[in-house]
């Protein structure tokens, strides 16, 4: 059963003279649709932390902190308190003193150091300095004989809000960098998907006979190809860089769109409209551009929010078999792939990705559904 | 009956129903209190324009309301509200003791299943039959709906049977469970009027052998005045009138009856003076869709157009008027060179046949099609005003903007729509808005000849009249000349000065409106314009 979109209208003259194109009424319609709408927010904030995550966070992606490998998330700044001794006993190690205190407070430690038979050289506070925990440390004081000494340092508060990956890189950050890949892989190949299929398929529908039958041969033929295998051979061939999963993911994923165009352009290529242009003398190519195209993007919009994910997941597959984004740069996939290994002693390393890839996922698809029932009521 | 004494009699009652959709712009009230009510054996038509309610009310009373919808009030069978019960006690009365038929013969059978599948459904499901009794159930049932060859059509999928074989398969499909009220929707609205009165013939003597009620939903007051024993006639979600279906003919009170009554096409054209120049001449034309047999191919030829002569002169209206399936509009197409076709068109002195798009483009300019379809032949993703300029665009590409502007203000203006709405999308405007739409698109090039492809076919019998008046003003104004295709025989009379019947792909009968239509000489010809113009007299003759 249809639902009874518009009550016919009879529109009375000067009644305003701006129309509400069918546009205009599936945006209302999505308006009042509250999981798509939030959903359309939270895909909104993750573009955004995408794009300007990485500029703001406190951390590079690619930065290692080697004593802070695998550091669980939390709020409070690391080093933690009963961190801070062993760390600075571990940056004196090979300073050949003994260190007779160490104190904690005040933002900073206060070590005490003697020596027993050379005199102290001043330059050891490098030996802090070169710790990620320790920073501006300084000679406080030196005793007469040189045999003694209090240093001052500061410890640098770092906060690892999602934990540290096993190399010891903030995971907040490169979430926020996976994002942007993820996001950038999904928007990108999506596309370059519909571009090529949108134009391939309408052309396709619109003219018909033989070269319809030609064109749609080709797609068979490219859609028989393994895509594990395509893959491979371009990364053998062009080595791995982001640009090439584009143009991989892209060119497989236009062929879907290209089907779904050319039998959306069969169809709308019978309706009285096209004829009417045709009858008017329009030029074929005018007549795709003007009258078929507009009228296919309704259902290409739906296909490409829930294209999106699929390519997103495709994504995260390649990377996942090792053939997707080079470290340091990362996606979502690359950084499940090392949370599942690392899962038994670090699960939050694959619990803070995965729960961002679901709830990517699921505004999309959540967006997509939203979509279809906006623009395409009657389908139901 | 115990409850309503009074009312002995009444098997179906809708009280004060309100039937209100959720859409995007709030709550449309689709039904404003609406009681109505039904005896037993009796025909009662609901008649109305398209988006007076009239099928909303039985859609409420059947629980088949969109998603959207919310019916208030009551509707009694046999004393029982049935509005506000569950789906299961409702399913116990409905496809049993009432039924219904719908509009589409095409899209009510479900493409998947034989027709024994189909028919034994309701039989199994509400008459606790078994298969064997069925069967034997089912055939009677089509021999009941003169079915021919029925024992061999049980087997048949729905798309092997014509429109009216398949409106008889639902007719059938109604009766299976021996109903006390057929609801009919439409049930002829999409099939020729020969078949339309046979269907018709057939309910009427199913009634008086079966003694069901019928409550016959339509928009055509031809058929109201043949069948129906009590009408309503509804307009805007209320009751405008009620009262036996004899006296509301012959004196209606209300003034939107009297509109409605006074809405068939009138007037005829004058004819042609004898000195017209020739405008077009086609010979022998022929189309042929499908292909011939190849390595992988059945012959698909089916020849839809067989050797027609056409000849139109300056400032003439020739009417083409045949069942659906004739070629008529293939032929209309034929002549503008939009399919391939074969045979010799001359037009203004030019050979036109066999000339490609390129080398149509500067002739189409004079030679324009209107189609049928107000809903489908506007682009929905364009407002009006680009809709009325696109052939300017092609042919005037030296216009700037503004003149453009202009001229599509002209071309609205003249065929009565305000140049305000120029911005507004096609689903913005009633059927008739954009059928007017569509002649102003047509108009806009100042053509010669404009083929109108069952124009008024999907509209209102009022709106139908006003798009008459419309055309034939225009005509007169800027002397055109149409082809006028048409089922409806009425509408031809009307607007065209000569006539041409089609059959199977060739004319039957042509000639001059008048002598046509007063004398008709092929029995088919005759056939058609008594179940056109005198079904009342055709049923009595069935009846009788």
């Amino acid at each position: 059963m249809t639902d009874l979109a518009n009550p016919a209208p009879e529109i009375a003259a000067g009644e305003g003279t701006a129309g509400r194109s069918l546009w205009a009424v599936a945006m209302m319609r999505l308006r009042r649709n509250r999981a798509a709408m939030a959903s359309l927010v939270v895909l909104v904030l993750m573009a955004l932390a995408g794009i300007f995550g990485p500029m703001v966070a406190p951390h590079d992606y690619s930065e290692v902190y080697p004593e802070f490998v695998k550091v669980p998330p939390s709020l409070a700044p690391y080093p933690q308190q009963d961190q801070i001794v062993p760390a600075a006993e571990e940056a004196l190690a090979r300073a050949r003193v003994e260190i007779a205190s160490i104190e904690v407070g005040g933002g900073g430690v206060t070590i005490m150091v003697t020596s027993e038979s050379r005199e102290i050289d001043p330059r050891i506070t490098r030996y802090l300095d070169r710790s990620d925990v320790f920073s501006g440390s300084e000679m406080v004081e030196v005793s007469g004989d040189g045999l003694s000494a209090t240093m001052r340092a500061d410890v640098r508060e770092l906060y690892f809000i999602a934990g540290t990956d096993a190399n010891g890189r903030d995971l907040f950050s490169r979430i926020l960098i996976s994002l942007r890949i993820s996001l950038m892989i999904g928007a990108l190949a999506t596309g370059v998907a519909l571009v090529i299929g949108v134009l391939y398929g309408a052309t396709a529908g619109f003219v018909g006979g033989r070269l319809d039958n030609v064109m749609m041969r080709v797609v068979d033929i490219l859609y028989s190809l393994p895509f594990v295998f395509f893959v491979i051979l371009l990364v053998v061939f062009f080595g791995r860089n982001v640009v090439l999963m584009f143009i991989a993911v892209g060119a497989v994923e236009w062929l879907d769109m290209a089907r779904i165009v050319r039998g959306q352009t069969l169809s709308l290529r019978r309706r009285e409209f096209v004829q009417a242009a045709e009858s008017l003398g329009v030029r074929s190519r005018d007549i795709v551009r003007r009258h078929i195209i507009p009228n296919t993007l309704g259902t290409v919009i739906i296909y490409m929010t829930l294209m999106i994910p699929k390519v997103i997941l495709l994504e995260s597959f390649l990377s996942f078999l090792g053939l997707g984004v080079q470290e340091p740069l990362t996606s979502l996939g690359v950084l499940i792939a090392e949370g599942a290994k690392n899962m038994r002693n670090a699960p939050f390393m694959l619990f803070w990705p995965a729960a961002t890839m679901t709830v990517l996922l699921f505004a999309l698809n959540f967006l997509g559904d939203g979509l279809r029932d906006a623009l395409d009521p009657k389908d139901r | 009956m115990a409850e309503h004494p009074d009312k002995a009699g009444r098997i179906f009652e809708v009280d004060d129903i309100r039937v209100t959709f959720d859409t995007a712009d709030g709550a449309v009230e689709a039904v404003r209190g609406v009681s109505m009510h039904v005896g037993r054996g009796e025909t009662v038509a609901v008649v109305g324009e398209s988006g007076s309610g009239k099928s909303q009310i039985m859609m409420a009373a059947m629980g088949l309301l969109a998603n959207n919808g919310r019916a208030a009030g009551a509707v009694r069978y046999r004393g029982r509200d049935i509005l506000n019960v569950s789906v299961a006690e409702l399913n116990r009365l409905r496809g049993r003791k009432i039924t219904m038929i719908f509009q589409e013969p095409m899209t009510s059978l479900d493409p998947l299943y034989t027709i024994e599948d189909q028919l034994s459904e309701p039989l199994r499901v509400h008459g606790g039959m078994s298969r064997q009794a069925a069967r034997a159930r089912i055939l009677e049932l089509l021999n009941l709906v003169q079915i021919p060859n029925a024992a061999e059509r049980m087997r048949s999928y729905p798309h092997e049977l014509s429109g009216g074989q398949r409106q008889r398969v639902m007719i059938a499909m109604a009766l299976a469970n021996d109903p006390e009220l057929l609801i009919a929707d439409e049930p002829t609205t999409a099939l020729d009027v020969t078949i339309q009165a046979e269907i018709l013939q057939l309910l009427a003597e199913l009634q008086s052998r079966i003694g069901m009620s019928i409550l016959f939903i339509t928009h055509d007051l031809g058929i109201v005045e043949a069948f129906a024993d009590r009408t309503y006639v509804m307009n805007k979600g209320r009751v405008e009138e009620e009262g036996p279906t004899a006296r509301l003919f012959s004196a209606p009170r209300t003034d939107y009856t009297k509109m409605l009554l006074a809405a068939e096409p009138e007037g005829t054209k004058a004819p042609l003076p004898a000195n017209a120049p020739a405008l077009m001449e086609a010979r022998e034309m022929r189309v042929t869709f499908g292909r011939g047999p190849g390595l992988f191919r059945r012959d698909t030829r089916l020849e839809a157009v067989r050797g027609i002569d056409v000849t139109l002169r300056q400032g003439q209206t020739l009417g083409i008027v045949g069942e659906s399936g004739s070629g008529k509009s293939t032929l209309g197409r034929a002549l503008l060179q939009m399919i391939p076709s074969e045979g010799q068109v001359v037009w203004l002195g030019d050979r036109i046949e066999g000339l490609g798009t390129e080398g149509m483009r500067p002739y189409r300019k004079g030679l324009q099609m209107v189609f049928q379809d107000p809903y489908g032949s506007l682009s929905p993703r364009l407002t009006c005003g680009e809709i009325v300029a696109e052939g300017l665009l092609v042919h005037e590409p030296g216009l700037d903007s503004k003149a453009r502007t202009e001229r599509v203000s002209e071309a609205m203006a003249d065929v009565g729509l305000d140049p305000a709405m120029r911005n507004r999308f096609p689903h913005e405007f009633s059927g008739g808005q954009r059928q007017r739409i569509a002649i102003a698109r047509a108009l806009i090039l100042r053509p010669k000849l404009i083929v109108l492809d069952e124009p008024t076919s999907a509209l209102d019998r009022s709106v139908q009249k006003q798009v008459i008046e419309l055309l034939r003003r225009l005509q007169r104004e800027n002397d055109l000349t149409y082809i006028f295709i048409s089922h409806d025989l009425a509408v031809v009379r009307a607007l065209s000065d000569y006539v041409m019947v089609m059959k199977d792909g060739a004319v039957v009968e042509e000639g001059p409106t008048g002598e046509l239509f007063d004398r008709p000489e092929t029995d088919y010809t005759r056939a058609l314009m008594r179940a056109a113009f005198d079904l009342r007299g055709l049923l009595a003759d069935k009846a009788a």
